[in-house]
């Protein structure tokens, strides 16, 4: 069982080095996710606002 | 579809990690002259191919995004170039940790070691230049240029053990020809451990690339919003 720290050391360090990537690529997703979903909810509130704008103009 | 298909492949490499995990620490035989600290080789491999798999990626994808555009292509290139980098950081870290009480040093200039080296400086350098550069056209044709070049690196590693004198072990395709593992169940384990990464890289790429497609959204999106306020402005 000689070697055993370098054994552990590898494997762990290959696990922790995917678990933090993996972590890190989650958190970016989930904020850009909440940006897009607020874009989006702001695109459709401009855009519905556009149209009964244009709906009023071609009435008068 | 996407969501269900990123979950099945993360649970897929979840449980082919833990099936190759009980085989490298319970199942394959001591390797008789290295002893325990052989049982590294069993995700060193696996790593240096993702590695190897990645950049051939950035490669095929910066032929694709030279010749046809599209900013698909280059979305596939960061995203391989990065996971990529991760997998060569960690093949030269698991080296290293092999190379100590086999060899007796860290590191030495030996011909695959030193290949796999240059590998990770230019692909770090490709890296450098999109995180340091304005994320413009140019700079992704000129990106897809140091990630074609820098491939050509790939297959140099792979016959550097053949081609020069070397102190690494050629286990895969010994210089006699066959394999280096004594024993049928080392190659199963290898086998499954390869087939495991394999999940795993698919799995990642899938999650850094659909991560950076929602970026791309996000710009449409945006652009989409300044345009209806300009509009409005204007009316």
């Amino acid at each position: 069982m000689e070697h055993l720290g370098y054994l552990f050391a590898a494997y762990g360090i290959i696990f922790v080095a995917i678990f933090l990537y993996v972590a890190f690529i989650w958190q970016r997703q989930s904020r850009l996710e909440a940006e897009l979903q607020a874009l989006e909810t702001r695109l459709k509130t401009i855009s519905a606002s556009q149209r009964r704008e244009d709906t009023q103009d071609s009435r008068v | 579809m996407s969501k269900r298909l990123h979950n099945l492949l993360g649970g897929a490499t979840l449980v082919s990690m833990l099936v190759a995990l009980y085989m490298v620490f319970v199942w394959v035989p001591t390797e008789a002259d290295q002893g325990i600290v052989q049982r590294i080789f069993y995700f060193h491999v696996p790593c240096a191919w993702v590695a190897f798999a990645s950049f051939g990626l950035v490669a095929i994808a910066g032929i694709f995004y030279l010749w046809l555009g599209g900013q698909i292509w280059d979305d596939l290139g960061c995203a391989a170039v990065e996971i990529g980098m991760l997998f060569c950081t960690l093949v030269l870290i698991t080296g290293s940790l092999w190379a100590k009480p086999i060899w007796g040093t860290w590191w030495t200039w030996d011909s695959r070691l030193t290949t796999t080296f240059v590998l990770w400086l230019m692909y770090g350098g490709y890296l450098m230049l999109r995180a340091m550069a304005d994320d413009t056209p140019q700079v992704a044709k000129f990106a897809a240029v140091v990630g074609i070049v820098a491939a050509l690196d790939v297959p140099v590693v792979i016959v550097s053990v053949r081609l020069w004198r070397t102190i690494h072990p050629a286990v895969l395709v010994t210089r006699q020809g066959g394999h280096g593992l004594e024993d049928p169940r080392m190659v199963v384990t290898l086998l499954v451990s390869l087939a495991a990464f394999t999940l795993l890289f698919a799995w990642l790429l899938m999650l850094r690339f659909s991560e950076l497609r929602m970026r791309a959204r996000l710009g449409t999106v945006a652009r989409e919003i300044a345009l209806a306020r300009f509009r409005a402005g204007a009316a």
